[in-house]
């Protein structure tokens, strides 16, 4: 039945019309390089390779879902959120301005704790060992150049409160020497005790403070081998989550908690962001979940007059005073931060946290405007190339150029109809592939029309030349499409996002180019044909 | 208008000539690929595709010189601006320090803030690569291009004759030997899309040998008696010729379009392309042709036997 030429009408726009549908219900879907946004690969974060396979596996399976929920709250339009591979997670952020903003909310590992403030007391007990440790293990020259906030204290009434603490009972004569003589006694003493020379106390229990630019020190300090273990038994030191101004002085505090806390953001059922009514200061209030709220209600009846900290990643970012049992309520003070920054972590710790924190391994993006000048250039560069090709076609093959001219614009119908129906995203390199796939089509058309020209030139009759010239073609045009189609599929499958994209795109091409030469061209033909009489010469 | 209809070129007693252009060309790949090794450490200029590392493209509101720039990205003494287009547009390139792919996608930025103010400039386009990505899409584009090479000679073996497939891929890999010699002459930098291009550039010349090949089987089909190879091959090559000509001087018209007109990446990938397609061509007629003879001379055919290519005409 497609045989006849009836038939093989019918085909061309059922095909045709396909195309043309799925073109105006789907559209085509322009990659991330066309029309602007971001593109991420992320990883679990294992530098030292301790984690196992499984392990590894584990965690990037719980951080998808975790990454799915947080970037549905995003409100990006089209979003993707994908597994590639065991251990790597694909993001795509279509049309997205703000990358920092959309790289917070993605790589924020969100794990929100609450644990008791501990005494100060207590720590202070502990530090001279730490200070020995320390002192140890740094070698002479390190511990001369400490820095001058150890020696010019512009705070010498929150120092000598350490002092007392440490020395004051234990050693009356120490505590002599730094009161009396304050700062000109004390260069000789910070190479005896490190750590706690700069430490200043903040005056509340539980919370020293580090000059901003001491900051780094102590850390490296408390990073030194074994030093972390001297602390008293379940207990840790954490960082605040901003710096506090004391004139122009910048001050850290340096928390002292449980390790353990004793509940976690597990048990969080909301968080909204809102504002503090009476500071006007940025807030994210959470709700705990039925049994987080029992906990919480627990703990905090038998620790009225203590301190809570709510550490976010580590973080310390407050730390108020248990006044009165507390219930599923509680709220986490962001001070003076912009809203925006409120409600993105609203949204990551309803998402919940992160199994293990995430490397990016890879990011490309692509501003809109960038993208809009591609998608210009590429339709700019197109139309020249297939107006050129149309101009040679026509000019060179006359009659015979016109079929192939309309051919040709149904193989361009049917390659987009292609793309959109198989929900393909058309990305820079695909507009290069399917000029390729054009120049695909061209040829296979050229290979059919040089063979009925040398039949014509045998002497053949029209009928019989056109007849020979596509069986002659034939096998060439089979044989240079499928090695292109071998290749295109290989791209495809061993290929990463552009290549992929180049892929795609060929592949579709090459499918309808050899349906357009071989099925619509010879189609035309015979309709050609049909309106000469026996013997009348073909224009070709 | 028929172009070279009826040529009667002589193309097979051209072929020593066609020799000592190939050999010089190949010469010279290697001698340039072997400076650039030994200056520069690599013979070829890999992107942040391929090296690791970052790479953003900027666009300023005024007109920037590259000194400011610099001096604006003292804090990261690795960063290379360079010049990109006709504007104040700038690529600033750094090399890639651990895993995290991203330390100076984020900083950069941020540098530029400090140095010209917000909104005077905009971010058009920022692609951070982690060492680790760097090897493994390496590995994967030469997988790729290994694979498609593999998997074409296998084809070929099927539909054709072994020898046309050993003449195909001598062909081919002749081409390819020539484009990465020119992409390391020109220092052009290999990223993803480079590869795309590379293998492009196999599929054409393929293509185009393919359809000489396609009228070598048919020709020897039709005259084994009668002719010897050196005039099959001749003819075949001249029958084939308006196709040749005209399916090139297309695609090259295209290309030079892309050239022209478009710009950045789709520029350099057409650029590739051209010198591609030229080589494809001469490569197919020049190369793929005297391949095959050198091998029917080395192992003659068994053409006597009647019906064994007779099914390379089945699809007709």
């Amino acid at each position: 039945m497609f045989s006849g030429i009836r038939g093989r009408i019918i085909v061309i726009l059922i095909a045709v019309g396909l195309a043309v549908g799925s073109l105006i219900t789907n559209g085509i879907a322009l990659g991330l390089d066309l029309r602007g946004g971001m593109h991420l690969a992320l990883e679990v974060r294992d530098p030292n390779g301790t984690m196992t396979a499984e392990q590894r596996r584990d965690a990037t399976e719980q951080n998808l879902h975790v990454l799915r929920n947080r970037i549905d709250q995003f409100g990006v339009v089209e979003p993707l959120v994908q597994k590639v591979g065991d251990e790597r997670i694909i993001v795509e952020l279509p049309g997205i301005d703000d990358e920092q903003r959309a790289r917070d909310v993605i790589e924020r590992q969100a794990f929100l704790e609450w644990q008791l403030v501990r005494p100060s007391n207590e720590f202070l007990g502990a530090v001279q060992r730490l200070d020995r440790a320390i002192a140890q293990q740094l070698g002479p020259e390190d511990l001369e150049e400490l820095p001058e906030s150890a020696t010019q204290d512009s705070a010498p009434a929150t120092r000598q409160a350490i002092e007392e603490a440490l020395f004051g009972r234990a050693d009356t004569t120490a505590a002599d020497d730094s009161t009396a003589a304050d700062s000109a006694a004390l260069p000789a003493v910070p190479s005896e005790r490190p750590l706690s020379a700069l430490l200043l106390d903040s005056g509340r229990d539980g919370e020293f403070l580090v000059a901003e630019q001491d900051v780094p020190r102590v850390k490296r300090y408390l990073a030194l081998p074994g030093v972390i273990d001297l602390l008293p038994r379940n207990s840790e030191l954490g960082w605040g989550s901003r710096p506090e101004g004391q004139g122009a002085q910048l001050y850290r505090s340096l928390y002292f908690m449980e390790r353990t806390p004793f509940i976690t953001g597990e048990r969080l059922r909301d968080a909204v962001a809102g504002r503090d009514p009476q500071f006007n200061n940025t807030i994210v209030t959470f709700e705990l979940d039925r049994r987080g709220g029992r906990t919480f209600e627990d703990v905090t009846s038998q620790h009225i007059g203590d301190r809570l900290a709510i550490v976010l990643d580590t973080l310390v970012h407050s730390a108020p005073v248990i006044q009165s049992r507390i219930g599923a309520n509680g709220q986490i003070d962001l001070q003076q931060a912009p809203m925006q920054e409120a409600s993105d972590l609203a949204v990551v710790l309803r998402a919940g946290a992160l199994q293990a924190p995430l490397d990016v391994v890879e990011q490309r993006s692509v501003g809109p405007s960038l993208g809009r000048d591609s998608i210009d250039q590429g339709i700019i560069a197109g139309i020249i190339g297939i107006v050129l090709v149309l101009g040679i076609m026509l000019f060179y093959y006359r009659t015979a150029g016109i079929i192939a001219v309309v051919a040709l614009a149904m193989y361009v119908l049917l390659l987009l109809g292609g793309l959109s129906g198989l929900g393909a995203a058309l990305s820079a390199p695909g507009i290069a592939g399917i000029i390729l796939s054009v120049g695909m089509a061209v040829d296979a058309n050229v290979l059919i029309f040089e063979r009925i020209r040398e039949e014509l030139a045998h002497g053949r009759s029209a009928r019989a030349a056109v007849e020979e010239g596509f069986k002659n073609a034939m096998s060439a045009i089979v044989d240079s499409n499928l090695t292109t189609l071998i290749t295109a599929l290989i791209l495809y499958q061993v290929g990463t996002g552009p290549v992929r994209g180049f892929a795609v795109t060929l592949s579709i091409g090459i499918v309808a180019s050899f349906f357009t030469a071989v099925y619509i061209t010879r189609t035309f033909f015979m309709i050609y044909l049909t309106r000469k009489r026996a013997g009348e010469p073909i224009s070709i | 208008m028929r172009l070279f209809a009826n040529a009667h070129y002589e193309f097979i007693a051209w072929r020593r000539k066609a020799y000592v252009v190939s050999a010089v060309a190949l010469m010279v790949s290697l001698v340039a690929a072997l400076a650039w090794q030994v200056s520069r450490g690599s013979w070829l200029r890999y992107g942040v595709d391929f090296s690791g590392g970052t790479l953003i493209q900027v666009r300023f509101e005024d007109d920037v010189s590259i000194a400011e720039v610099r001096a604006a990205l003292t804090e990261f003494p690795n960063a290379q601006p360079t010049r990109f287009g006709e504007d104040a547009e700038y690529l600033i390139r750094t090399p890639q320090v651990g895993e995290i792919a991203s330390e100076a996608a984020e900083e950069v930025p941020l540098a530029l803030e400090a140095a010209f103010g917000e909104g005077r400039f905009e971010i058009l386009r920022t692609e951070a690569v982690g060492a680790k990505v760097g090897s493994e899409l390496q590995t994967r584009a030469i997988l790729a291009i290994l694979l498609s090479f593999a998997a074409t000679l296998i084809y070929l073996a099927f539909r054709f004759e072994w020898r046309f497939g050993l003449a195909a891929i001598i062909a081919t890999a002749h081409d390819i030997l020539l484009t990465l010699g020119l992409i390391s002459l020109l220092q052009i930098e290999v990223a993803l899309p480079t590869v795309a291009a590379v293998l492009t550039i196999v599929g054409y010349s393929l293509n185009d040998t393919i359809v000489i090949f396609d009228r070598i089987r048919e020709n020897l089909h039709g005259l084994a008696r009668r002719a010897d190879f050196d005039q099959v091959l001749d003819r075949s090559i001249n029958e084939t010729l308006p196709r040749t000509v005209l399916t090139s001087g297309t695609t090259l018209a295209v290309l030079f379009a892309l050239f022209l007109f478009a710009g950045g990446m789709i520029r350099e990938f057409a650029l590739i392309l051209i010198v591609g397609i030229v080589l494809g061509t001469y490569s197919s007629i020049f190369v793929a042709a005297p391949a095959l003879r050198e091998i029917e001379r080395r192992w003659p055919a068994a053409r006597k036997k009647p019906g064994r290519p007779a099914r390379a005409r089945a699809t007709a």
